[in-house]
């Protein structure tokens, strides 16, 4: 299983990688809101990009229920056990 | 799941990217480099983005034709752009694409004052999704009903093509509908009249014999899906969420189907296939294991595997694409399973360019093009072996070179799923093509080539750890005295007791030599023994080494190692003796060249020759040696 410290780790770098930037810090309660260009296409991007990593899928309930980074670490520790 | 599984993994990716501005002069050929990496749909797109920032147009004096591609659909195209543009980017061209807004393509090709008139695009693909394609389409429909809305569905693309072509005047590329309907009979869906999913199976044979009669190509990703399985391909929940029919993480292969017709257009497929030989087309080494000793054929799932590949080759040769040989060989070892072997697929005469010696393999493949007069970036390189590899795509990136495991039920899947050879239709020629290289070309000796192998060999952080024979090894040992062949000066062959005679011997020394480089373990590599004479002479009674590290600089190591050890027990000159085999002419003057002085030739072509330690300067190399 995944522990949530290496989620966090690994999504850091999905997250640099989507928004070409070097420097995300992410917290558990980071969200759309607080980073620019986070639109529905970015948050497409780091569902598809997640999925990819951990070879999961998630639900579209799952993914209705995702309001901050701590809601999606949540729910990929969740998948991965 | 679908990926570029045949580009190899480039470990500094994301640093080379970061750094892809702060060179201007070199941006684009850092960007083409970064594009032939297997990449995933993130990094493609942080690829276009990072290029787009420093480049808004395609560099001046590329060889390649830009191209201005509009992509024309139903539903969201957008996520696919630029998985599309890096395709062409991989390819060395440029492409600017647009797409039309939601839903609107007939009235913007209609509308000569229209967005996409000004884009004035040089190609147009047309991808309709498959919702759009089977609207109105039920299982209450009878088999009359449903005939008529095929043929208006057909009909109304067939206005599109027609529409585009004469408004813009420019080669279409049509997108197979992706098979996203769910069955709703079962294994016999065709007799459901009004079903989706067959419908759109119909829907897809009449498409292709529809753009034969319009002169239109299929982009095919129905058959790709077919064979990645279509949930690599769609994702129901992304189709619900945002209208994307391909999904996100397939957009760096549909990308570069695209890429692929778009360069097959200008005539850049690759053209020829060169073939390494042990073990990539056949299993084992011929030199060594001999015509019997080889994995080939009938017996053996792997000589199975082996000979599927090869009828894999074969098929693409009689379709038009050339075969070649680069294989580091004695040349008539090479030759003779493709002219005696019974279960050999590929014949010699099916080979335009035979290239067997054992030169590094960049400079022959350099020969192999000029020998075909044909551009070096136009062969694709197969081989198992990752140095061989890595070494081709430092040398000559222009090459492809496909990255394979060791398994080679997987070679001709690498091939097929990276499109190299792509080409839109088969001509006489191509069915005649093998033979009019087989006949005019005469198999030239290769020419020294210059090939920096300093630098490339200086980047493998080479490793060689040295330990005297040991209990431990002792069953590779006597493995490799009695395989090698080629590279052995002696052939003397030994079992367990004489290897254990040497470790219990004062006055003799074996050494297993292991090479270490950045690609990995290559394993205990060569084998050497030496024995203290009475007049202080120090034999060389075996050296052997593996083919696979020829050309690394393993042998001056040794002969530094073996310098070193007898000095230790007091010598003042080594010795070194050659006896002739069938096998091992490749040695002949191995000694001579690591500057011994030739001293005595028998009848049969043996020879010795000393080296004085006294004056001996140890030979300085790119490999790190450490006792193990």
């Amino acid at each position: 299983m995944a522990t949530e410290a290496e989620i966090h780790a690994a999504l850091t770098t999905i997250f640099n990688d989507v928004f070409l930037r070097d420097d995300m810090i992410l917290t558990a309660e980071l969200s759309a809101k607080d980073v620019q260009g986070w639109d529905s296409f970015k948050q497409i991007e780091i569902i598809m990009a997640s999925e990819e990593h951990w070879k999961i899928r998630f639900t579209t309930r799952e993914l209705d229920a995702l309001r901050c980074v701590g809601d999606l670490v949540r729910t990929i520790a969740s998948k991965t056990v | 799941m679908t990926d570029l599984h045949w580009l190899p993994e480039m470990p500094d990716w994301r640093a080379r990217l970061r750094g892809l501005a702060d060179r201007p002069g070199s941006v684009w050929d850092n960007a083409v480099s970064l594009a032939g990496a297997r990449i995933n749909f993130v990094l493609t797109n942080a690829l276009d983005e990072t290029l787009r920032r420093s480049m808004s147009a395609p560099p001046e004096g590329v060889a390649t034709k830009p191209v201005r591609l509009a992509v024309l659909g139903s539903s969201t195209l957008t996520h696919l752009l630029p998985a599309i543009r890096v395709a062409g980017l991989r390819r060395g061209i440029w492409i600017d694409t647009y797409e039309n807004d939601f839903g609107q393509y007939w009235q913007e090709l209609s509308d000569p004052a229209s967005a996409l008139h000004a884009f004035k695009p040089t190609a147009v693909l047309l991808a309709l999704d498959s919702h759009d394609l089977t609207a109105g389409v039920t299982a209450a429909m009878d088999i009359e009903t449903a005939n008529a809305a095929l043929s208006e569905v057909t009909e109304r693309i067939r206005a599109t093509w027609r529409l585009a072509r004469e408004t813009l005047g420019c080669p279409i590329l049509h997108q197979a509908a992706l098979p996203v309907h769910l069955p709703i009979l079962g294994n016999n869906e065709h007799r459901a009249a009004g079903s989706r999913a067959a419908f759109l199976t119909r829907l897809n044979a009449r498409l292709r014999v529809m753009a034969e009669e319009e002169g239109v190509d299929i982009l095919a990703i129905d058959d790709r899906a077919a064979r990645d399985g279509l949930r690599a391909w769609h994702d129901a929940g992304l189709w619900h969420r945002a209208k994307q029919e391909v999904s996100h993480a397939a957009g760096p292969v549909y990308g570069d189907l695209v890429g692929r017709w778009v360069a097959a257009k200008q005539g850049r497929s690759f053209k020829c296939l060169v073939l390494d030989l042990d073990n990539t087309v056949w299993g084992g080494v011929i030199g060594d294991d001999g015509m019997e000793g080889i994995e080939l054929g009938q017996g053996s799932p792997l000589g199975e595997a082996y000979a599927a590949f090869q009828t894999y080759a074969r098929e693409l040769s009689r379709r038009g694409v050339i075969l070649a040989v680069c294989s580091k060989n004695d040349e008539a070892n090479a030759i003779e399973p493709f002219e005696k072997h019974p279960d050999m697929v590929l014949r010699r005469g099916d080979i335009s360019s035979f290239v067997a010696n054992w030169s590094d393999k960049a400079g022959n493949i350099r020969a192999i093009a000029e020998e075909l007069n044909i551009g070096l970036d136009s062969l694709v390189f197969i081989d198992d072996n990752p140095f061989e590899r890595n070494l081709v795509r430092q040398e000559l990136p222009m090459v492809a070179v496909p990255e394979v495991s060791d398994d080679p039920a997987a070679f001709p899947i690498a091939l097929a799923d990276a499109g190299y050879f792509e080409g839109l239709s088969v001509t006489d020629e191509d069915r005649e093509r093998t033979s009019q290289y087989r006949g005019n070309k005469a198999r030239d000796a290769l020419k020294a080539s210059v090939t920096d192998l300093p630098a490339y060999l200086r980047g493998l952080e080479m490793r060689l750890i040295w330990k005297p024979f040991d209990r431990v090894g002792l069953q590779r040992i006597v493995q490799l005295i009695n395989k090698s062949n080629q590279f052995n000066l002696t052939t003397r062959r030994y079992t367990d007791e004489d290897v254990i005679a040497v470790m219990a011997d004062p006055e003799a020394f074996g050494l297993q030599l292991r090479l270490l480089d950045r690609f990995g373990d290559n394993g205990v590599i060569a084998i050497a023994v030496g024995r203290l004479q009475e007049n202080k002479d120090l034999l060389i009674d075996t050296w052997l080494m593996s083919c696979r590290v020829l050309g690394r600089q393993v042998e001056p190591t040794t002969l530094n190692l073996i310098a070193q050890k007898a000095g230790k027990l007091g010598a003042r000159r080594l010795v070194g003796e050659y006896i002739p085999t069938k096998k091992n002419g490749m040695v002949r003057d191995h000694y001579t060249k690591l500057g011994f002085t030739a001293m005595e030739t028998g009848p049969s072509g043996g020879s010795r020759a000393v080296l004085d330690l006294a004056s001996y300067q140890p030979a300085s190399t790119f490999i790190h040696v450490t006792e193990g």
